[in-house]
């Protein structure tokens, strides 16, 4: 047996790592044109909510349970936080969204009822219902990793969609698109 | 000013390697010396061949003084070229441990809060000073090569550090224009942003350079192979100057690949030591190459054989950490430690990418072919062996790079996201790696060029024997075993057994360093699969909801849960839990520790790890239930420390075989200074 293949008789056979490594190359082209898209979607997207029970995260405001989510029409669920600056800066889009009749509700996350309340005090209150989840259990129930994060339940309590980070004024759109599709 | 005078000094760099390069052109287009130097090889037996300077040969023409003077400025650029670099780098680390809040990046990985060797570290725990310490690495391993090396023809010499040039000049581009490391931020920064808690270990400060040492370290086999291929001299002579380059780099890739798993096994607190993520992939990928190119380089070095098929793993090895490097920092998978997500960095590196692998690969299939056919030997013999290592290898590397890829291709294709896990690698590689196993009881057993069956089954047969009683005692004391660990369990042994026999009857005394460090690595990989085997095949675990008081038995442990009292740090705040652990004799206290940090939010087990001789108990505490019990995670990992006990010897058995080379030459060098 000669060592390696003799590369006289056969000169097709010196291009095949060339072209292996053109087909690598062309792989990640396709991985960097691909369109930015750096959500990290739940598991729990097309699935039910958890079952789960939060008490209220503030007097005035009522609790939430996952029976309130399947009530016949679209909810979004709001996770956020007193103490998460983006939260404050997605609260204009929020109110926007109560504007139009969006039933909204919240879940304040590691939060103490009397922060709860300045920051509803502060930046209006678009939300029916707050539960408090101070130990993230619900949080993470539902794949959701961080504040504030955006789901959109339609009216039998399944998730349909889920966003990262605040609504900014230009994903308004989106949002009313994905409620709609959820009807 | 420090900031200034770090990116002039690395525009310097940048400036001589293109000189470097510029010089390295001119002196291999000096016409007369590159002809005469072709007559001379094509005229010389492959085994009589000089690796001799080619002063003499333009003796007195006007070719040969040019190309004098040219070779002789070459060494020096390179030089000062690394020295320069290696000064931006320090400048640098200087502005990270004076936290000098103008520079950007400072402001954005640093905190004065930082403990000094944190404010150190943090100067390569990021995109751009990790670039700005690869590029350090580079152009030093290049000055090295310049300064050291003397056996390789002086012509591939050039080539070579022309090839180290032309990597540089490409990573340097890379460094000034889309990552450079000096910006400044004004106005200062108040504070720094760099205080996650999670990145301050002593592990991950050092884990880095070590796996870049050994990435970059490849760079100079991959020049080697460019220089080889533009001469056309591949050869012995030219795989024993490799040979060192390829040991060192393939030293510090094993020692970060298990120290690596060891930090992640003991600071994740999932209880595994290898998770096929993305990024362990990517230093695993060239681990596996230079395993293969270190091999094939010693039939090359010996038996002048496998030429091509060294010159080729010499260009993937490096391909293979350049591709990991993309991979990391292009933001194109999705893994735990990914960062520096960045698409239009991106593309600059697969731009580089493009260069290097693709021209490499090119120039090899032009070339290649009149390099010379080696010499023939039998497929039964030691170089038949390698060549059986050298094929597994690449087939383990081919499966990595599948599975690896595979979910990138997938979403490229039908837009579905998914992740291949450890079912996938386990059963595609873990037979292969078994028979890898097989043969390398067996190649160290067989003579070079041509064996004959019978004395090598006799050679084989104390290991075959023991493989055997081992698998019947397994089997019969554990019989619920399943089958790859059973056979790996058996395998180890064989291995371990196997590997110390080349040592039987000879002379220990006289026994050459080298052939110790074969002996010791190949032992290290049988202790090392050992260990694994024993984890996968008898961990014991038990998730349990607790109440202090109760009493948990894992494996021979009985565990009780003493207390579980609050406790803070700096920035968290945690439950630390009191566990008392025994085995007959007196009890051991575990203090597993739960903590949440506030800024951002998260949760993170500090698990407390107890290491007996046989194996480890490793304990995490989780959360509290609603009843008021604690959930408890208890694994008795037998002999798991064996993993990283192996990974070490394999280590030492490099180092050993690299001293032992290092030694023979100068002495060997020394012997015929003596004789002339």
């Amino acid at each position: 047996m000669s060592a390696a293949p003799s590369p006289a008789r056969r000169p097709w056979l010196l291009w095949v790592p060339l072209i292996g490594f053109i087909l690598l190359a062309t792989i990640f082209i396709i991985g960097l044109r691909k369109p930015d898209d750096p959500t990290i979607t739940s598991k729990m997207i097309g699935r039910p909510m958890p079952a789960f029970a939060l008490p209220a995260a503030t007097s005035g405001v009522d609790g939430l349970t996952s029976a309130d989510l399947a009530t016949g029409t679209p909810h979004l669920v709001n996770i956020f936080a007193s103490w998460c600056v983006p939260c404050a800066g997605e609260a204009p889009q929020l109110e926007i969204l109560a504007k139009n009749k969006v039933p909204i509700v919240g879940i304040a996350i590691r939060d103490r009822p009397d922060d709860v309340a300045g920051f509803l005090a502060r930046y209006g209150n678009p939300y029916a219902r707050i539960g408090s989840d101070t130990t993230s259990k619900v949080q993470i129930a539902i794949g959701s990793s961080g504040v504030p994060e955006t789901f959109v339940v339609d009216g039998k309590g399944v998730i349909r969609m889920q966003k990262i980070g605040p609504i900014m004024p230009e994903d308004l759109p989106g949002v009313q698109a994905a409620l709609e599709a959820a009807r | 000013m420090i900031a200034e005078a770090g990116l002039v000094a690395l525009w310097l760099g940048a400036a001589l390697c293109a000189l470097q390069l510029v010089l390295v052109v001119l002196a291999l287009k000096t016409p007369f010396v590159l002809s005469e130097v072709e007559a001379r090889e094509a005229s010389a037996p492959p085994a009589a061949r000089p690796s001799t300077s080619l002063r003499t040969n333009g003796e007195g023409n006007e070719a040969g003084e040019t190309w004098r003077a040219l070779s002789s400025a070459i060494r020096p650029v390179a030089v000062a070229q690394g020295l320069l670099t290696c000064l931006a780098f320090a400048l640098l680390i200087l502005l990270f441990v004076r936290v000098d809040l103008s520079v950007l990046l400072v402001a954005q990985n640093d905190h004065s809060e930082k403990p000094f060797l944190y404010r150190f570290a943090a100067s390569w725990g990021n995109h751009e000073g990790s670039m700005l310490m690869w590029v350090s690495i580079l152009s030093i391993a290049g000055a090295a090569v310049a300064v050291l090396e003397r056996r390789l023809n002086e012509r591939t010499l050039v080539a070579t550090l022309g090839g180290q040039a032309a990597i540089g000049l490409g990573f340097y581009a890379f460094l000034l224009f889309a990552s450079n490391p000096f910006a400044r931020l004004t106005p200062p920064a108040m504070e720094g942003q760099g205080l996650n808690p999670l990145l301050q270990d002593p592990g991950l400060a050092f884990h880095p350079p070590t796996l870049y040492l050994g990435y970059v370290g490849l760079s100079v086999a991959f020049s080697f192979a460019i220089g080889a291929l533009v001469t056309r001299d591949v050869g012995p002579a030219f795989a024993r100057a490799m040979r060192p380059w390829v040991l060192g780099a393939w030293i510090f890739l094993t020692i970060g690949i298990t120290a690596g798993s060891y930090w992640a096994y003991y600071e994740l607190g999932w209880g595994g030591w290898w998770f096929w993520d993305p990024v362990e992939n990517a230093s695993l990928m060239p681990w596996l190459a230079a395993t293969a190119l270190l091999h094939s380089v010693t039939v090359l070095a010996t038996r002048d054989g496998l030429r091509a098929w060294t010159v080729m793993l010499g260009v993937v090895a490096f391909s293979m950490s350049m591709v990991g490097t993309f991979l990391v920092r292009s933001g194109i998978l999705t893994s735990v430690h990914a960062f520096a997500v960045d698409p239009r960095r991106g593309s600059f590196l697969l731009a580089l990418l493009a260069l290097y692998i693709g021209g490499a690969l090119a120039l090899f299939a032009l070339r290649v072919g009149t390099v010379r056919e080696g010499s023939r030997f039998d497929a039964l013999s030691r170089e038949g062996s390698l060549v059986l290592n050298n094929l597994l290898l690449t087939v383990i590397l081919g499966i990595v790079l599948v599975g690896t890829l595979y979910p990138l291709i997938l979403e490229g294709v039908t837009g579905e996201k998914l992740s291949v896990g450890p079912p996938y690698f386990n059963s595609a590689a873990g037979p292969l790696a078994l028979i890898l196993g097989v043969v390398m009881v067996a190649g160290p057993l067989m003579r070079w060029r041509r064996e004959e069956v019978k004395p090598l089954l006799r050679r084989l047969a104390p290991a075959a024997a023991l493989v055997l009683i081992a698998l019947v005692v397994i089997k019969v004391t554990a019989p619920a075993i399943g089958i790859l660990p059973l056979l790996g369990l058996g395998l180890s042994f064989g291995i371990m057994l196997g590997s110390i026999e080349p040592l039987i009857g000879r002379n220990l005394r006289r026994t050459p360093l080298f052939t110790w460090g074969m002996v010791i690595a190949h032992f290290g990989i049988g202790v090392a699969l050992a260990g694994m085997a024993c984890d996968s095949a008898f961990t014991a675990e038990r998730l349990v909801a607790a109440s202090v008081g109760d009493r948990v038995q894992v494996g021979p442990w009985q565990v009780t849960l003493k207390a579980v009292t609050p406790g803070f740090g700096p920035n968290w705040t945690s439950m630390d839990a009191t566990l008392e652990a025994a085995r007959g004799g007196a009890p051991v206290t575990l203090l597993p520790q739960a903590r949440y940090y506030w800024a951002p939010p998260t949760e993170t087990s500090e698990s407390a790890i107890l290491t007996a001789w046989n194996g480890q108990l490793y304990t995490v505490l989780g959360s509290q239930a609603e009843d008021g019990r604690w959930q408890l995670r208890l694994w008795w990992k037998p002999f798991v420390t064996l993993i990283w006990a192996g990974g070490g010897l394999v280590a030492l058995g490099g180092a050993l075989a690299l001293i032992g080379r290092v030694l023979r030459e100068r002495r060997s060098a020394k012997n015929r200074e003596a004789t002339a």
